[in-house]
């Protein structure tokens, strides 16, 4: 790491001092996301090595020695790292075989589980962007899959025409359950972290119900498992039968495309940019801030919507109780790590996509639930980029983000 | 939220909430006690046979004819919809008038509840008790929400401490003996609330966030650590045993009241004197006005000599320690052993406790009963009736946050610097 950090450039004494200053700020930002991501796989290292019980016993005759200590526990972090990036990027063993299923598998894995998490990232950006804050994904993505769940499954069209009708339904669902958030928001100024996190919660048991009702519920009835969707309306596999991946993929990459113009290039994005900057300023300039809430919390929630379309349709298409798959919550963390702009986002999510696909394989040298470390860690840096440059002795400083999200319940 | 909001910040604000309700509010009010009515007679009225419900207090057995009590319920309470509507209730009678309009429904409930499956009794103690069981937890996170906020640091994390509070619990009462997990369990929620009051007091970031992600680390830390030794070796590491039932002499020979409060284990004791303690002391003693100071206008609060970073992290501190023990509550408070996520959500319900009680220690108690109250109804009814499907019973504690959040029933307002980290200029 220490190569990287001795290459950060002094600001040049260019012409264009702002797009220098500009160059300089991103590259500080990447420079403490990378190191960010480095913090957090060595704290894990730390934990890994604790869980490894050879290390354990090995502490026991510590003092004679300690070269085994060491040597167990650089083993049981090597292994566990690099069964991570077998499942997530490359495995060697599997493309051994020599069939596609072997040499892609990993990386279909990777862009299986990015997909939703680009679409839920965004959801929860486009929502920082206007200054909200959407903690409601779990909810929005439950009832996007809800709604793209039944008419997958009760309605019976022709090919083509039933998949885009479970799709709209799937991301009118979510807007419809986002709207709710904004519409308080606007109306009676309901803080929208507040509510949304409420609206999780109604939208689990909404479908718990859901889930012991006949008609919606799969004969013979005994679990808490939905009709299976129609293959007229899951969304077709990109690779082949043998590999998971998914045409959910090509719609968050669109998704995030559409997120970046509008944000960039159209009135209304930078209207939402503006009421999250200062909805004092952008009020007074004629803007109406509580409309922005309500549209802002629509495309959130659309977003949300189709990341629950992605996971019914898509990935497995049969709506369980857990459907939401923790992506909810994940989403928050991907458009953090992301900085709440698309292209970020669609990276942040593949990377987060890829420590969800090698979490099975690494299962069996640490506990799964060392993703769920890694990535809380990576935001909890990401967060306070100023631990991270003290930390490492770096000396220039950017925006954090999410500062301009330091707002209480009142806000 | 408006530019009032902002001009208001400006002058020195000494508002006196709620002494004269805005008519709006009354209505709402009125249609809320309304309905309550309505329901009674309507549905649960027409609904009703000719039976009688037998409410089972203990030994006691009191039977009520169920028909003539529900539409009596639904009279007095439409009485009482129309009373508030004309007249309006004083802020003191307020919850009273509240409370009572809420156990006269009950009473018409449980009657149509008691003639709709085949077993009319219904086991109101057995139904408290339980709903005390599920509350204690509840109220615990509630009063680590209600330190941390009234001074100024949004707690979204409160799961999250529980969760490691009930981990710790079970580790160290295996180590060592049952109690003692007890302080882990406090050392636990307090060690997560480090974390909360550095990331956000040191380095500003923004309180919701980092909520989030401490509960996700909570859950992964907990998770991993459960999987990678208690697992695999609970006889040494996940075997803690249960805390033992305490009768306190006398009080727990008195009848309903005895077996309800005082014939419970320590954790529930410490709860009664933690409710009672905070209440006494946010309100009553000098540390109390300056938490409320520093958690209102941390600025005036600085200029008249409040060291406002250091009382904010002793109560984040303080708070999340009692949000661990809450989270023992879990482990060695009742089952008696860890499994992951294990506090399943409570967090969560705990904070909207916080916000539906108002940011008041006797609010969020009340909440949290009531919360508490609520999933017992579920887990009991589910055995008498099938009429009402849990899970709308569950959604209920929800459902009333955001009602009481949308200010259908009357304003709802957060300490004015709650969230907002302060900078020293």
């Amino acid at each position: 790491m220490s190569a990287t950090t001795a290459e950060t450039p002094a600001p040049a004494p260019a012409p264009d001092t702002a797009s220098a200053k500009r160059r300089s700020q991103a590259w500080d930002t990447a420079l403490v996301t990378v190191l960010s991501f480095v913090t957090a796989l060595v704290i894990s290292a730390v934990l890994i090595a604790i869980s490894d019980k050879q290390t354990r016993d090995s502490l026991q005759y510590f003092a004679h020695y300690p070269g085994d200590t060491f040597r167990y526990a650089w083993s049981a972090i090597w292994h566990t790292y690099q069964a991570l990036f077998y499942g997530a990027i490359f495995n060697p063993h599997t493309a051994a075989n020599g069939t596609m299923a072997g040499y892609l598998g990993p990386i279909s894995e990777t862009l299986t589980n990015a997909t939703p998490l680009i679409a839920g990232g965004l959801a929860v950006g486009v929502a920082f962007r206007a200054g909200l804050f959407n903690i409601g994904g779990q909810g929005q993505i439950i009832i996007g899959a809800v709604f793209a769940g039944f008419v997958g499954f009760h309605w019976h069209l022709p090919a083509g025409i039933h998949l885009v009708a479970a799709i709209l339904a799937g991301i009118l669902g979510g807007a419809l359950w986002g709207g709710i958030a904004g519409f308080l928001k606007a109306r009676t100024g309901a803080h929208e972290v507040i509510t949304t996190i409420m609206l999780n919660y109604v939208a689990i048991n909404l479908l718990g119900y859901l889930l012991s009702v006949k008609g919606f519920q799969a004969p013979p009835y005994g679990q808490a498992i939905a009709n299976p969707v129609d293959h007229n309306a899951t969304l077709p596999l990109l690779l082949g039968s043998s590999l998971r991946v998914h045409l959910g993929l090509i719609l968050s990459l669109a998704a995030a495309w559409l997120v970046w113009w509008l944000l960039k290039y159209s009135r209304l994005g930078f209207r939402l940019r503006a009421v999250g900057a200062n909805p004092f300023a952008a009020r007074t300039a004629g803007m109406h801030v509580e409309n922005s809430y309500i549209v802002v919390m629509l495309i959130s929630g659309a977003l949300c919507g189709l990341a629950g379309v992605s996971q019914v349709l898509g990935t497995n298409p049969q709506i369980t109780s857990d459907i939401d798959g923790g992506i909810g919550f994940d989403a928050i963390t991907v458009a953090l790590l992301g900085r709440a702009n698309p292209v970020g986002t669609v990276f942040a999510g593949l990377l987060f996509g890829a420590l969800r696909a090698g979490g099975p394989l690494m299962q069996q040298y640490a506990p799964i639930e060392l993703v769920q470390v890694i990535q809380s860690l990576i935001v909890l840096f990401i967060a306070a980029p100023a631990l991270i440059r003290s930390i490492y002795r770096l000396k220039t400083s950017g925006p954090s983000v999410g500062a301009e999200l330091a707002k209480g319940w009142n806000g | 939220m408006s530019a009032a909001v902002q001009t208001e910040d400006l002058t020195v604000d000494h508002r006196v909430v709620d002494t004269s309700l805005s008519p709006r509010t009354r209505l709402l009010r009125a249609a809320a006690y309304a309905v309550l009515g309505l329901i009674s007679l309507v549905w649960l009225g027409l609904d009703v046979d000719g039976g009688t419900a037998h409410l089972v207090f203990d030994t006691h057995t009191v039977s009520l004819p169920a028909k003539a009590t529900v539409i009596v319920v639904g009279v007095v309470l439409l009485g009482i919809a129309a009373w508030q509507a004309v007249r309006g209730f004083g802020k003191r009678a307020t919850p009273w008038v509240a409370g009572i309009a809420f156990v006269l429904f009950m009473v018409a409930f449980f009657c149509w509840v008691s003639t709709q499956g085949n077993n009319p009794d219904i086991d109101v103690v057995g139904l408290l008790q339980n709903s005390i069981g599920l509350s204690v937890p509840l109220i615990l996170g509630a009063l680590a929400g209600v330190m941390c906020e009234r001074s100024g640091v949004i707690n979204v994390a409160i799961e999250g401490q529980m969760l490691a509070g009930a981990w710790a619990a079970a580790l160290v009462g295996s180590v060592a003996v049952t109690w003692v997990g007890l302080f882990g369990a406090l050392a636990a929620g307090a060690f997560m609330g480090v974390l909360l009051a550095v990331f956000a007091i040191r380095y500003l970031v923004n309180q919701v966030v980092l909520g989030v992600v401490l509960n996700v680390l909570a859950a992964g830390l907990t998770g991993f650590l459960f999987d990678a030794f208690m697992q695999t070796d609970s006889e040494k590491f996940n075997t803690p045993g249960v805390l033992g039932e305490i009768d306190i002499p006398l009080l727990h020979s008195i009848p309903v009241i005895g077996p309800l409060f005082f014939e419970a284990n320590i954790v529930v004791y410490l709860t009664y004197i933690l409710i009672f303690g905070v209440d006494v002391a946010l309100f009553r003693t000098r540390w109390g006005l300056r938490t409320r100071a520093i958690g209102e206008h941390p600025k005036a609060a600085d200029t008249v000599g409040i060291k406002v970073l250091a009382l904010r992290y002793r109560n984040v501190l303080i708070g999340s320690a009692i949000a661990g023990l809450g989270g023992a509550y879990f482990t060695i408070g009742s089952v008696g052993g860890f499994a992951k996520n294990i506090t399943s959500g409570n967090g969560f319900i705990a904070l909207a406790a916080v916000i539906f009680g108002r940011w008041s220690p006797r609010g969020a108690t009340a909440a949290a009963l009531l919360f508490g109250f609520a999933i017992a109804l579920q887990n009991n009814l589910s055995i008498n009736t099938h009429a009402i499907p849990s899970y709308f019973l569950a959604m209920l504690p929800y459902v009333a946050t955001i009602v009481a959040v949308a200010g259908l029933v009357g304003k709802v307002r957060a300490p004015a610097a709650d969230g907002e980290p302060y900078v020293k200029q």
